[in-house]
């Protein structure tokens, strides 16, 4: 996409000239944003999880951060624990999303295929804080889940059903699910119902053309599906605070309690860097193994 | 797999019957939410104890409802400007970045773009911090070099807006440049031959053709400026947005009043949602997107 868009640009900036002052002048929002709100404060995040604090005001370079993040099991376990639980967030929320995507994308049709659609965009549009409320609502001890199973007698006392890491993944996959759908939906909509038919005509089961028809078509967009719900799951930081339980630690509630409630800024960053290094390094990889660039999977 | 081929009946409908599983399980937390907020009990859970609007009009405490709760509608106040803010600058800046990347040709060009593009991949926890950091590295050095105390680079409104703007900048110049690259140049080009000046071409046809996604991306900005948790909790200061209050009362256990407020927040959302879906349709430009 990226490069498509450089060549038809330079043709059209040949068609109508503009002065150097121009492009300068157009130029400087963006240096302005970047630099200001995106470049230097990384950097500086950087610095400052590179250094120690000696007094007031006073600090020497030094790798004490990461070497505490290292030697520290609690923090180097929760680091751990969030990106295992990521992936797993993010499998289960691709083999639940994957059959309703190609529901909507092949199986059904017209009106109630965009209605369907739209109702997947809804909760989106709510806020997260919302969304995680109604699962307390539904979950939590005098909620409505624990109260319907009390009435149909399957249980005899409240049950208490938030504060686990299995809350946790439904709260995680519901957050996350509208990003796994859209790229899904959209790959699958290309896909031509004559190859699904050719491949029946030859006698091919239903898992066989999942298999070798439609999975491999669909491969880019379950790969920037699952990017996208790694990465948000990864940094997610309300859904683990409320439906999480007390052990069951997200790094970026321990970036938090640094940088709020301990103060120490200096750990912190460098925990917030090492968020954003194993963020980065399994985006890259997804890329690469999924062949596609950045500009590919926001579009 | 598909209509056309035949198909057991009994898989149909066990593929119905997922996908109907599926949708409940989306609209589940929302129902609970938007109807507990009549139920009249101090708590927002069961059991329901019938129906009451005294947590949107209640006067009283406990029984203080939404319209007359000072502290939610400050915060509701705070967002509301933080999002207008929020979304005014970085359709603007998103503006420029569209004319400047589909327009343009300067040295660095693509390595600026997946600059822009950064911010997608950035998670909010981070964002935030290091804007936290490095504001108040700014606001340090002046004190100490200057003796002046940049009180607007503490947390507070003003270091929110700018988290904000950081990441939905980038919103909006992929939604802007997306209209842009759809444009015919060529009647940019006639109205030049007309004597249009180049600001005049582009204010009297090149503006008015962005105008739906500019309207569009506006919207989605706002949206995402109120409802934004992860980057506005690491710079927020004493005066707190309607999502931290909101999350301080969750915490701390809360009257269905803010049932109440999700309630609104849900219709409202929905309704700008809507719109900006209705202003970006297009008859000429399909998949205005």
């Amino acid at each position: 996409m990226s490069t498509f868009q450089m060549t038809s640009g330079t043709e059209k900036s040949d068609t109508i000239p503009m002065l150097k002052l121009g492009t300068f002048l157009l130029m400087l929002p963006l240096l302005l944003w970047l630099f200001l709100l995106i470049i230097l404060p990384h950097l500086d995040l950087l610095t400052v999880s590179l250094r120690e604090k000696l007094g007031y005001r006073e600090y020497a370079f030094s790798l004490q951060n990461y070497i505490e993040f290292f030697t520290e099991p609690l923090y180097w376990n929760t680091f751990v624990r969030t990106a295992v639980m990521s992936i797993v967030a993010t499998m289960i929320t691709l083999v639940i999303g994957f059959p309703v995507s190609y529901y909507i994308a092949k199986v059904i049709k017209g009106k109630k295929r965009n209605l369907l659609f739209m109702m997947c965009l809804i909760p989106f549009w709510v806020s997260e804080l919302v969304r995680t409320f109604g699962w307390m609502i539904l979950l939590r001890e005098s909620g409505v889940i624990s109260s319907f199973l009390q009435w149909a007698g399957l249980v005899d006392g409240p049950v208490e059903l938030l504060y686990s890491d299995a809350t946790l993944m439904v709260g995680l996959v519901y957050t996350s699910m509208l990003f796994m759908v859209v790229p899904l939906v959209s790959v699958l909509d290309t896909l031509d119902d004559s190859l699904i038919e050719a491949g029946y005509d030859l006698g091919g089961s239903t898992y066989s053309i999942l298999r070798e028809i439609v999975i491999p078509h669909a491969m880019p967009g379950i790969a920037s599906g699952c990017i996208v719900v790694f990465m948000l799951t990864l940094g997610n930081y309300l859904t683990p605070t409320l439906l999480g339980g007390k052990d069951s630690l997200w790094f970026t509630e321990q970036i938090y309690n640094q940088f709020i409630t301990r103060f120490n800024w200096e750990s912190g960053s460098a925990f917030g860097f090492l968020l954003l290094f194993l963020s980065s390094a399994i985006v890259f990889v997804g890329l690469k193994l999924s062949r596609q660039t950045l500009a590919d999977t926001v579009k | 797999m598909i209509p056309s081929l035949p198909q057991s009946k009994f898989s149909t409908r066990l593929y119905a019957a997922y996908i109907t599983l599926f949708f409940i399980y989306l609209a589940a937390p929302l129902v609970v939410v938007g109807v507990f907020a009549f139920n009249d009990s101090l708590f927002p859970s069961m059991p329901w104890n019938g129906v009451t609007f005294d947590w949107f009009i209640g006067t009283e405490a406990p029984r203080l409802g939404v319209f007359n709760d000072g502290q939610l509608l400050e915060s509701i106040g705070y967002s509301g400007f933080i999002a207008i803010c929020v979304t005014l600058l970085s359709v603007f800046v998103g503006t420029c970045n569209a004319f400047l990347f589909e327009r343009h040709t300067f040295p660095g060009k693509n390595v600026l773009y997946i600059f822009a593009l950064m911010p997608l991949v950035i998670p909010g926890v981070i964002l935030g911090i290091s804007i936290l950091i490095f504001t108040n590295s700014i606001a340090n050095g002046v004190e100490d070099s200057f003796g002046l105390d940049l009180d607007f680079l503490r947390p507070g409104l003003f270091i929110v807006i700018m988290g904000q703007f950081a990441f939905v900048t980038t919103i909006t110049t992929l939604v802007i440049s997306a209209r842009l690259r759809k444009f015919d140049t060529s009647l940019e080009e006639a109205a030049l031959n007309l004597g249009a000046t180049k600001w005049e071409a582009v204010k009297t046809i090149t503006l008015p053709f962005l105008k739906p996604a500019m309207i569009g991306a506006g919207i989605v900005c706002f949206l995402m400026s109120f409802e934004n948790f992860n980057t506005t909790l690491m710079l927020v200061g004493s005066d707190s947005p309607l999502t931290i209050t909101m999350f301080d009362r969750l915490k701390q256990g809360s009257t269905p009043a803010l049932n109440a407020v999700s309630l609104i927040l849900m219709v409202v959302s929905g309704v700008l949602a809507l719109i900006s879906v209705f202003v970006q349709r297009d008859k000429k430009v399909p998949d205005s997107e």
